[in-house]
């Protein structure tokens, strides 16, 4: 039985509820379920009596609102409620009942419209962006003190320099991973010394600079976008704005050269690291010696391999760069914003890198080199 | 009947002696203010009243206990029982309006969750928010708003102690008298204790029952009228043309 409320039921379809205790928060959702089971019907004329009532919270106080609400209005009355009175009539006074849900039921299609219009949206403000920084480097050809040259070498510091080690350990793995596989097949062919080009043109042309580019991503695409994005919620970049400092001349740009400049040479860094792990292999597993190996280099692998990597290198950096920047500007006002953009960005920067190096192969396969 | 009772209380950042052996009492329904210039330490006492930062010496007593010996279960009974509003409103940017002003109802009871939801809006209508901004996350809301916000969110546990600190920061004449009225009207209405940081001469002369001013020692504790009739210069240029500010 609850010792929180009694209902008496008077004559002529009159009750009476009783309120005893404490109602508070803690124990309200018991007393709700009790007070729920009982039946009084909606039109009849209800007392409620506070008289034993020894303590009281808001949260109740909004039930008991909410529970007498039901009844007609003139058919209430509150007795004994000196002690509540003041709190009693403060809630009611701001009571909410109906809450105006206006979600529609059926938002598939208008889903689809908003989508569809968002991503509109989004590739004309990237393609703008993108001409913005055209634009600007343009500009900066013809005025080359506008060149922000010390930020870029904080960057090409930042994003290069103090990656080597991770772009080494990855591509030395790389291709030790490939010369072990290759090795197994080579040999059942007594084809060993075919190693080295099998290592050398596939690390040149397509591994080291994914692997290179992907590294890089990971890493600097998100530091980017959480770099500029932070800024524009300290409102540093409406700062530079007011005191004519060209955001794009000041932030993207000298990220974009960084990479530009970097990607190449850490993707040769990659070559010479990833071909040494697969002449480790080679020599170990397949008896190619290191001066086999690097005369067969030099004489069957073309240099042609060697450029197409690098060359692509100089795409991916500008790609990683200018999603890493651009992700950054588009955070909002609000600390989850800076998470989800980083993702978006290394999630983009990814796919962008990959998707390039589709188009190349592409595109040297059918011109032959 | 005090509730919070601050006994001999120093507190140093380095070579930096914030306060000097501080003492007051906050007395049951009143509003009571926590006023000094910039850099004077009031968010440091009153974040030291909260448990925010640590207490180096002396003691702080809420409704008779000492909370720097407080075990888990006493904490969490003593900081149900107050609520702190932030400068900034420090809403959860991941919920929105309504779901930020139920966080405690829903983590805290187990009532049902249309009677949460009453609650919740009740208490936004409290604040003067329409209904419309319910389903608004933070970042959409203005800087006035977010307080509102933030202000209910106090509310919506009913707490026995209100911390504000500076809740008319950055807003316009006419929100701040609002915020003003509310506070007023609160007080009369919840029997609720409220401290208040403020630099905000109209919540000084309008609001607060009782005022302690600080710098570096409490050099002032009373009501305005007895603070306007101090020879005190300092007193007398804070509460007048805010000079010492």
């Amino acid at each position: 039985m609850n010792t929180y409320f009694e209902i008496k039921n008077l004559q002529n379809n009159t009750f009476e509820l009783l309120l005893f205790d404490i109602w508070t928060k803690d124990n309200l959702n018991k007393i709700i379920q009790n007070l729920e089971k009982t039946q009084i019907p909606k039109n009849a004329t209800l007392y409620v009596d506070f008289e034993n009532l020894k303590e009281c919270d808001s949260s109740a106080i909004i039930y008991l609102i909410s529970f007498i609400k039901r009844f007609s209005k003139d058919s209430v009355f509150l007795k004994n409620s000196q002690n509540y009175q003041k709190i009693y009539t403060f809630y009611e006074k701001h009571y909410q009942d109906s809450f105006d849900e206006t979600q529609n039921k059926n938002q598939f299609i208008e889903n689809i419209g908003r989508k569809t219009y968002e991503f509109y949206k989004g590739s004309k403000a990237f393609i703008d962006f993108i001409g913005k920084v055209f634009y600007f480097f343009i500009h900066s050809l013809f005025n080359p003190t506008k060149i922000r040259f010390k930020a870029t070498l904080k960057y090409i510091e930042t994003s290069a320099l103090n990656a080597l080690l991770i772009v080494a350990v990855t591509s030395f793995l790389v291709g030790v991973v490939i010369a072990y596989q290759g090795a197994v097949q080579l040999e059942k062919f007594g084809a060993n010394i075919f190693v080295v080009e099998m290592i050398a043109i596939t690390m040149f042309r397509e591994i080291a600079p994914l692997v290179t580019a992907i590294v890089i991503a990971g890493r600097s695409a998100s530091a980017y976008t959480a770099e500029i994005g932070a800024m524009k919620i300290t409102e540093e970049i409406d700062a530079m704005r007011t005191m004519n400092f060209e955001p794009t001349l000041f932030l993207t740009l000298p990220r974009i050269f960084a990479l530009c400049i970097s990607l190449p040479l850490l993707v040769f860094f990659a070559d010479v690291v990833g071909v040494f792990g697969g002449m480790v292999i080679a020599y170990t597993h397949l008896d190619v010696s290191f001066l086999e190996f690097i005369t067969r280099l030099h004489n069957e692998v073309a240099l042609k391999h060697f450029v197409l990597g690098i060359f692509k290198a100089v795409f991916f950096g500008f790609a990683i760069a200018i999603i890493g920047c651009y992700r950054g500007f588009q955070v909002q006002n609000n600390t989850t914003s800076i998470g989800k953009y980083t993702t978006i960005s290394v999630v983009n920067a990814i796919f962008v890198v990959i998707l390039i190096d589709a188009v190349f192969s592409i595109i040297f396969t059918q011109m032959g080199i | 009947m005090s509730i919070i009772k601050v006994e001999n209380l120093s507190t140093a950042f380095g070579d930096n002696l914030v306060h000097n052996n501080i003492s007051f009492e906050v007395n049951k329904g009143e509003i009571f203010g926590v006023l000094g210039g910039s850099g004077s330490g009031k968010s440091v006492l009153v974040k030291q009243i909260v448990m925010l930062n640590e207490i180096q010496k002396g003691t702080i007593k809420i409704f008779d206990k000492d909370i720097s010996k407080l075990s888990i279960d006493e904490t969490k009974e003593i900081k149900l029982n107050f609520s702190y509003l932030f400068q900034f409103g420090a809403l959860y940017s991941f919920l929105n309006v309504i779901e930020n002003i139920s966080v405690m109802l829903k983590e805290y009871t187990n009532l049902p969750s249309d009677l949460i939801e009453k609650i919740a809006y009740t208490n936004l209508d409290i604040v003067g928010l329409p209904k419309r901004v319910a389903k608004l996350y933070p970042s959409e809301l203005s800087g006035g708003m977010k307080k509102r916000v933030a202000l209910a969110r106090s509310l919506a546990m009913q707490p026995k102690i209100l911390f504000l600190d500076e809740p008319t920061s950055g807003l316009d004449p006419a929100s701040t008298q609002q915020i003003n009225e509310l506070l007023l009207y609160l007080k009369n209405s919840l029997d609720m204790t409220t401290v208040i940081i403020t630099h905000d001469l109209e919540t000084i002369k309008t609001v607060l029952d009782r005022f302690i001013i600080i710098k570096k020692d409490k050099i002032f504790d009373g009501n305005i009228s007895k603070a306007m009739n101090s020879d005190d210069e300092f007193i007398k240029d804070f509460l007048t043309n805010k000079k010492a500010m």
